[in-house]
């Protein structure tokens, strides 16, 4: 079975086609490096999307905050829910983990907040 | 218990209610809306007309003219940008050049000085964009142009700084005859007042009807505008009429006292008195009509477009006339009724006269009022005086209009007080630019929201249930 | 007084101010109208900036805090909650703040770094009512991602710039529903990621060469009617649709804020929008330089951020008085190539072309001519508007030129 994609894994968006057998990803072609093809691989089998939001901090100020890897695509709403309910404690710094473990990533603080 | 109760506060029921707060006397105005300046008032031309279009004799001529001179120390006094740029009439064939012979002929009966007739190359020297199809022109220098919500704005805070109140939100609903005078009730709300004035523009008809006066019908007649960018505001410094026809007045193409270019109005008249929409049709005739009488107009450059509803009375005159005892109509105030405005303040006031109000001028009357642009037009220096003072004056909220927080925070805290985004764009020219708010929207919202002591969620673009946001993130899932 | 005058701090003003200290400057000074720096890009709290710049993929608020902190580390000044004025073609600065007044500054360099604006509502010419609920995508953007408001629950989105696209995306997590994205034109101006994970991953519909005809609503909207259009985007007669909705974000392009700029005199390209520059990015006004999304909009801010380098570079060595032997090119497009930067080539050194096509065009080949000598061709399966390309242009190519053409072929298959 054939699958059209488009990559996002950069800006160029490749338009790639994987070939599927038995739920298994064997070629990918379109891609114009390893990454297009990597993704194509996961994107068939098991699609993963990074998050990115915000959060309320105590005190109302709105944090911007991100999954500092790739969660399941279905697990997105989910761990929407999960990540408004988090209100931090300021001053928190880039890179600071606000929870941890969310669907196998953390929940980062992407900006510094005092 | 008022003296005088004025329904409406548009440029009409806010001249009045200035002219009136000269004298000894307990002042209301009361509006529907949330603001001053909603109705017609917002949304028209702009013009000071000089006075050759109405039929001599008319109500409508005799105001324009008187309004017209008048309109020069009136502006002045209340602060208000006024422009005596001039007008021309333009003509493309020979039946338009009697039509511009007819109104010279029309303009001198009305008493309107300063008019001639221009050939082409008069009218091109003057004017090098007009299109060069035209052959002659009626040259009207006494044609002015003004903002008419600076100008109701100001006068009702001039009005209100003299002791009239304001009272917004309240719709007319009946008028019961009450204690040697009238009771005018909203639907939780009423007072009394010994005179009523009726200004209320559209639904000045249904005013009317309320005491029993069924003289009159309003009509609402659609006017359709497009508003180009400052750069293109140079394109003409006269306001261009083209010449009446059969066909109406045609699309007039003017600069404005903030140095945009307008264009309209297109004229349809309509059944629904709320119905303020733009439509596809509209455009094109203005872009079509504006587009012959400049050479070029570049309507790329457009910021926004708007429509409004003129209140067109079934006599074809003004109605100003008291029907009733102590109940004066100031109805069917279309064109000209921005010029005419002072004067309509002066007539209604001697009519009122006429009906037994006693008249007593207050001694400590004060015409004047701060102008809402004083910053913006002071000195360096004098800006830094202010800015020393007070910071805000320092920090630009809108960066189109260059206005800043300082002078934001001074309309929201001036007489009448805006209560909503419109309110106070239209007091202070922010959100009015290129980027129509882009920017600044957000950051106006959360000032209101704090000066007015509510959260933003409560503010509103025009009041009613206009609101900006529909609440917090994070609430919905 | 400075050196250099930087005018906007965000991602343009902040690295053309870091090149500039890198090449000797040490007096610079960055004027930032809003309250931190980082411009547009503190609001821009998704990913997928920095992959060329950095190598791995940063949310907007990451990206500009990696040169917030050069300009700290090097100690670059900066003031915020300024906002100029005016500039003159001698290079003097107006500016306005709370704590200083209106001041004036006249250095030996200006860089004009003052990004771009939304197109607004006004400009479209929809019919229909006035009522509250109409933003532009980037207005929206703030509310949401800086504000913690959500501008409405059921959205129409027109127009599929990249922001229109992130909006979509970011009102759907925040529990909004968001209905359609119309699109004037036959292909969207967003990239392709963009439409597979802002759309397709919440089964958004994009419905191209589609427009909305009507506003409905008198206080807020309460829908839009959308129709689609012909080949001229005229909405075709008995194809409305109405879509009921709250709320309505325009995502219809990005001008350059180049007011500060025509006030300085400086020539603006009519296609751009922004300043007809050189290969430094100088102006025709010496020593005013421009980059970034006031010079021409970018579709991503790596592209900026290398752009912004060269300007302060080129400004360093203006203002240290380094000249180079002069020559004079002017860049001409065919109209399918709808504009380049630099426009014009003063110095014999290597040079990358960037531009933008005027459609989508498949199997075409990119040729840069000197009269009708081909001095390069770049083959490409598609390009398209929304797409910046560029073109890397040696000494040798530029010896003996005159005039440079940059003309779109056809690949014969």
């Amino acid at each position: 079975m054939k699958r059209e994609l488009t990559c996002i894994v950069c800006p160029i968006g490749c338009s790639l086609v994987a070939e599927i057998e038995d739920g298994k990803v064997v070629s990918v072609s379109g891609n114009t490096c390893p990454r297009g093809k990597a993704y194509a691989e996961t994107e068939c089998v098991a699609p993963k999307r990074t998050v990115t939001t915000t959060v309320r901090c105590i005190g109302g100020r709105i944090l911007p905050v991100k999954t500092d890897r790739t969660i399941p695509k279905e697990k997105v709403f989910d761990a929407m829910k999960i990540i408004n309910n988090l209100h931090p404690v300021l001053p928190i710094s880039a890179g600071d983990i606000i929870m941890k473990d969310v669907f196998g990533s953390n929940i980062v603080a992407v900006k510094n907040m005092f | 218990m008022y003296d005088v109760a004025i329904i409406g506060a548009g440029v009409v029921g806010g001249m009045i209610a200035r002219t009136l707060a000269a004298y000894e006397l307990k002042i209301c105005i009361l509006e529907k809306e949330n603001d001053v300046a909603e109705g017609a008032t917002k949304a028209n031309s702009a013009i000071v007309h000089a006075g050759f279009d109405a039929k001599p004799g008319s109500l409508k001529a005799k105001l324009n003219v008187q309004g017209a001179k008048m309109m020069p120390k009136v502006c002045e006094e209340l602060g208000v940008k006024y422009k005596n740029n001039g007008s021309l009439v333009i003509g493309f064939h020979d039946e338009d050049k009697r039509t511009i012979e007819n109104l010279l002929e029309r303009g001198i009966q009305n008493g309107v000085d300063g008019l001639e007739i221009l050939d082409k190359d008069e009218l091109k020297a003057i004017e090098p964009n007009i299109s060069d199809n035209a052959t002659a022109a009626l040259y009207a220098k006494t044609g002015a142009i003004v903002c008419p919500y600076e100008l109701t704005v100001a006068a009702i805070g001039n009005a209100m700084d003299n002791g009239a109140d304001l009272r917004t939100g309240f719709k007319v609903c009946s008028i019961k005859a009450a204690d040697a005078g009238y009771e005018i009730c909203s639907e939780n709300d009423s007072i009394k007042a010994r005179f009523v004035v009726n200004a209320a523009g559209l639904y000045a008809d249904e005013i009317a009807e309320m005491v029993g006066d069924t003289s009159f019908k309003i009509t609402p007649r659609r006017g359709e505008y497009i508003l180009l960018d400052k750069e293109c505001g140079g394109l003409v410094s006269n306001t261009v009429f083209r010449t009446p026809s059969k066909m109406g007045k045609g699309i007039l193409v003017t600069p404005t006292v903030d140095g945009n270019l307008l264009t309209g109005p297109t004229s349809v008249d309509m059944d629904d008195k709320e119905d303020k929409s733009t439509t596809a049709e509209g455009f094109a005739r203005i872009i079509k009509e504006a587009c012959e009488n400049l050479n070029c107009i570049p309507f790329h450059k457009t910021i926004t477009s708007f429509c409004g509803l003129r209140a067109v009375g079934s006599t074809g005159d003004f109605i100003i006339h008291s029907p009733r005892s102590g109940f004066i109509n100031a109805a069917g105030i279309e064109s000209p009724g921005l010029t005419s405005s002072p004067a309509i303040g002066l007539m209604v006031r001697d009519l009122l006269m006429e009906g037994g109000l006693v008249l007593r001028e207050k001694g400590n009357f004060n015409p004047i009022r701060k102008p809402m642009h004083a910053f913006r037009e002071a000195s360096d220096e004098e800006k830094n005086t202010i800015i020393k003072k007070d910071a805000a004056y320092g920090r630009i909220l809108c960066r189109c209009e260059g206005v800043t927080e300082g002078e934001i925070l001074e309309a929201i805290r001036t007489n009448p007080r805006p209560s909503d985004l419109d309110g106070v764009k239209r007091r202070t020219r922010a959100q009015m630019g290129r980027c129509q708010g882009g920017f600044c929207m957000p950051l106006i919202m959360k000032l209101l929201a704090r000066e007015m002591g509510v959260p933003c969620e409560k503010i509103t673009k025009r009041g009613g249930n206009s609101f900006l946001i529909t609440g917090k993130t994070k609430e919905e899932i | 007084m400075a050196d250099l005058v930087i005018i906007g701090g965000g991602p343009a003003g902040m690295s053309a101010a870091i090149a500039a200290y890198k090449k000797g400057v040490r007096d610079i000074l960055i004027l930032e109208r809003d309250g931190a720096l980082g411009g547009i890009l503190q609001q821009c709290i998704h990913n997928g900036f920095g992959l060329h710049k950095f190598g791995q993929e940063l949310t907007g608020p990451e990206y500009a805090l990696q040169y917030e902190n050069q300009i700290k580390e090097l100690g670059i000044r900066y003031k915020l909650n300024t906002m100029v004025l005016s500039i003159t073609k001698d290079k003097v600065i107006t500016a306005t703040n709370g704590e200083d007044g209106i001041f004036k500054l006249r250095p030996k360099a200006i860089i004009l770094a003052m990004g771009c604006r939304e197109r607004s509502k006004g400009a479209l010419n929809i019919g229909g009512t006035r009522p509250a609920g109409i933003y532009s995508a980037g207005t929206a953007q703030k509310l949401v991602n800086m504000e913690g408001y959500m501008p409405g629950k059921e959205v129409v989105i027109l127009g599929s710039g990249d922001i229109g696209l992130i909006m979509a995306r970011r009102m759907t997590l925040e529990g909004a529903k968001v209905k359609a994205v119309c699109e004037l034109m036959p292909y969207s101006g967003g990239l392709a990621r963009n439409i597979e994970q802002c759309l397709c991953d919440f089964d958004i519909p994009l419905k191209l060469s589609h427009t909305v005809v009507e506003i409905h609503g008198k206080e807020r909207v309460s829908g839009v009617t959308i129709a689609k259009v012909d080949e001229n985007k005229k909405p075709i007669i008995g194809t409305e649709e109405y879509i009921a909705c709250d709320t309505l974000l325009l995502s219809v392009g990005l001008i350059p804020e180049n007011e500060l700029s025509i006030g300085a005199s400086v020539s603006i390209d009519k296609i751009t929008g922004g300043a007809a520059v050189d290969q430094d990015r100088q102006t025709d006004c010496a020593g005013i330089f421009a980059c970034g999304n006031v010079l021409h909009v970018h579709d991503l801010v790596d592209f900026v951020s290398d752009e912004a380098e060269i300007a302060g570079q080129s400004a360093a060595d203006y203002i240290s008085g380094i000249k180079e032997e002069n020559i004079h090119i002017n860049v001409e497009t065919d109209g399918k190539i709808r504009y380049t930067v630099p426009q014009k080539i003063t110095k014999k050194k290597d040079v990358t072309v960037y531009f933008r096509v005027a459609d989508v065009y498949r199997n075409v080949k990119i040729c840069v001519y000197d009269g009708d000598t081909l001095l390069l061709a770049k083959k490409k399966v598609k390009v398209a508007p929304g797409e910046m390309e560029s073109i890397k242009l040696s000494e040798d190519m530029l010896a003996n030129c005159r005039k440079l053409q940059f003309k779109l072929e056809e690949v014969n298959a």
